[in-house]
């Protein structure tokens, strides 16, 4: 099985982010990155896939030179290959999954976290999907595969959806699907030494442009009452006068 | 959510993407591991021996020695990060890893014959087997060299004669590299379980490294082959062990310091005392900057040593100087974090007073706090105090 897995770099979740002086992108100075949370789902599956049906699991993912990072963790994990689309400005969603979809043209399955934690897109897995024609899941919390028949689990808002498609495809994983593998010492020590592939981006046109960019104003005021009747009352009142939450 | 490390100074920027990702897995390790099982073992007083398989599965034990032997392969600042999160767990479980690692391993691979390696490097990186290492003596701690442990010339090899005591991993040891005078010589010799009149009894009783089993060694008239002696002679050959060993915990008590810096920061920001948080407070706050800034300097200061024990320009000295300055400045923060804590700082639903009672064995073993300085008096007067 010819198994790609689609990574992705983003901000540490406790990292402190703030906006460039041109106010249309995060400031990288200080920022902690990671491989995204979601695609350690990814890469499990894969290479628990890989165990099951033997071939070959390969790890794309689109950024600059510091995105080789997270391919040696992938590496670290056990993944056969590792390649990076150099694209040093942040494409969009559609320019991502335009280099993805070239970089799985040839793969039974291509599997991505659900989200990059950093711009919440959602759309990449779908939109890699649609550029190669191929029937795609999201949201796959458990997955399981029948020769080209492939029965996935999706997370639906309040419960599950089971869905049926054929290989190839493309699916977006979920929490819950794999528990993810430490990568071993003497693995990280290996890694080091493997080749990382660099390919050109397609360098398609960008379907969004960022207007600008700024953090959330704090509007919570905190109030901080004690613990006499008054004060309880005055509680109630607050939560059905002001906050409007009773 | 991954643990946040102390990086004040940027200092993880400077590290090679291999000893990042060391310090995350490791870390990672410790959150999922050994975090959420470590007080129940500390209150029972028992080491958690599911850990050793887990451990082992990672890469952690003798993870500067050759992969040709079943190790890593690593660097000493990949080496020095896993024991720091190691002891970000407990100080106990650092130690398991130091043990086999520094104590063990090291002299094994250091000193031991290619077969002696083949037969056990492998065996002990994959957890299969344990070792310990014999020097202290009941009458002999700071002073080694005085041991009164023998080892008599035989036809197929040596009688050893004598007791070991404060021997962590003695009871669960499946080999114990132990020190005795041969010809009033130090010379180091794997003893095996199983053999005829060595016997390991744990040492009971202990307010400090609970999770962690302490045992004496008995010697009565044990026959060791002749090709488990170690080749070397005198007192360099356990010292060069210590100073591996003390490397490591110079880290460790860095994560130790961390742990107990992270719970003291959480509880001042979340408990309310006079209608606001405690962090709001000055003589709070100057109790937690001194914290940041002994952590970031005791960074500094490992980062700089093992750069230099990778460069091969280390001395021994300034181990101690690291070990000395590192699990003092850890002790001292447990012991300020209990007081932000308030009376919840005695209780086990946080860490501090594990980590403040572990690191008062951390100060004493593998050289006390002040033989430590008296080793750097030694350097720069150059007038022994203690000989």
């Amino acid at each position: 099985m010819n198994i790609v897995v689609c990574i992705s770099q983003v901000p540490d979740t406790t990292t402190k982010v703030t906006v460039a002086p041109d106010g249309k992108k995060i400031s990288s100075a200080g920022v902690k990155f990671i491989l995204n949370p979601y695609d350690e789902f990814a890469l499990e599956e894969g290479l628990q896939l890989r165990a099951k049906y033997g071939g070959s699991v390969t790890a794309v993912t689109v950024g600059g030179d510091s995105a080789k990072e997270i391919l040696r963790t992938a590496l670290a994990m056990g993944v056969d290959k590792a390649v990076l689309i150099k694209d040093d400005e942040r494409a969009d969603s559609f320019g991502v999954a335009h280099n993805l979809a070239e970089a799985a043209r040839e793969a039974d399955i291509a599997i991505l976290g659900r989200q990059s934690i950093d711009f919440d897109s959602y759309g990449t897995a779908a939109m890699t999907a649609e550029l190669l024609n191929l029937p795609s899941a999201s949201m796959v919390s458990k997955l399981s595969i029948d020769g080209t028949k492939v029965v996935a689990e999706c997370d639906i808002d309040g419960g599950k959806e089971t869905i049926e498609l054929s290989l190839p495809c493309v699916i977006s994983v979920q929490k819950g699907l794999n528990e993810p593998r430490y990568p071993k010492l003497p693995d990280i020590m290996k890694a080091k030494s493997k080749p990382i592939e660099e390919r050109a981006s397609a360098g398609v046109a960008p379907r969004v442009r960022t207007l600008s960019m700024e953090l959330p104003k704090s509007s919570r005021i905190g109030k901080v009452l004690g613990d006499s009747d008054a004060d309880i009352q005055e509680l109630v009142r607050l939560l059905h006068e002001e906050a409007k939450a009773i | 959510m991954a643990f946040q490390p102390v990086d004040y100074y940027n200092l993880y920027d400077m590290l090679e993407p291999e000893e990042k990702l060391t310090r995350e897995t490791v870390s990672d390790f410790v959150d999922a591991e050994v975090l959420p099982i470590i007080e129940q073992h500390y209150r029972a007083g028992t080491f958690p021996m599911d850990l050793v398989e887990k451990l082992a599965g990672l890469g952690v034990f003798g993870i500067t020695l050759p992969q040709e032997y079943g190790c890593a392969g690593m660097n000493n600042i990949c080496y020095g990060l896993a024991m720091q999160e190691l002891e970000r767990g407990d100080s106990g479980v650092r130690s398991f890893a130091s043990v086999q690692s520094s104590l063990v391993m090291y002299p094994i691979y250091t000193y031991g014959s290619e077969d002696i390696r083949r037969k056990w490097l492998p065996k002990l990186a994959a957890g299969q087997a344990i070792g310990c290492f014999g020097l202290t003596e009941p009458d002999y701690g700071s002073n080694p060299t005085g041991m009164i442990t023998t080892a008599v010339k035989t036809d197929g090899g040596y009688l050893l004669n004598g007791a070991k005591m404060w021997i962590t991993n003695g009871t669960l040891a499946d080999v114990a590299v132990v020190w005795a005078k041969l010809d009033g010589i130090v010379h180091g010799f794997l003893v095996e379980k199983g053999m005829k009149g060595f016997s390991a009894p744990e040492m009971k009783g202990k307010h400090s490294l609970r999770a962690s089993i302490t045992s004496e060694l008995i010697f009565q008239d044990v026959e060791v082959p002749a090709e488990n002696m170690l080749n070397i002679k005198g007192m360099r050959g356990p010292l060069s062990c210590l100073t591996q060993a003390r490397y490591g915990i110079s880290w460790g008590a860095i994560g130790a310091a961390t742990g107990v810096y992270h719970s003291a920061l959480d509880y001042a920001k979340s408990r309310i005392q006079f209608g606001k948080p405690i962090a709001s407070f000055q003589l709070v706050q100057e109790k937690l900057v001194w914290m940041l800034s002994e952590i970031t300097k005791a960074q500094l200061l490992c980062y700089q040593l093992g750069r230099m024990k990778d460069a091969g320009t280390m001395n021994p000295n300034q181990v101690s100087l690291a070990k000395r300055n590192n699990v003092d400045i850890a002790i001292q923060a447990a012991r300020i974090a209990r007081d932000i804590h308030g009376a919840n700082g005695i209780l086990d639903e946080y860490p501090v007073m594990r980590h403040a009672a572990n690191l008062e064995s951390v100060r004493t073993y593998e050289g006390t706090h002040d033989i430590h300085t008296l080793i750097l008096g030694a350097d720069i007067t150059g007038i022994q105090a203690f000989s």
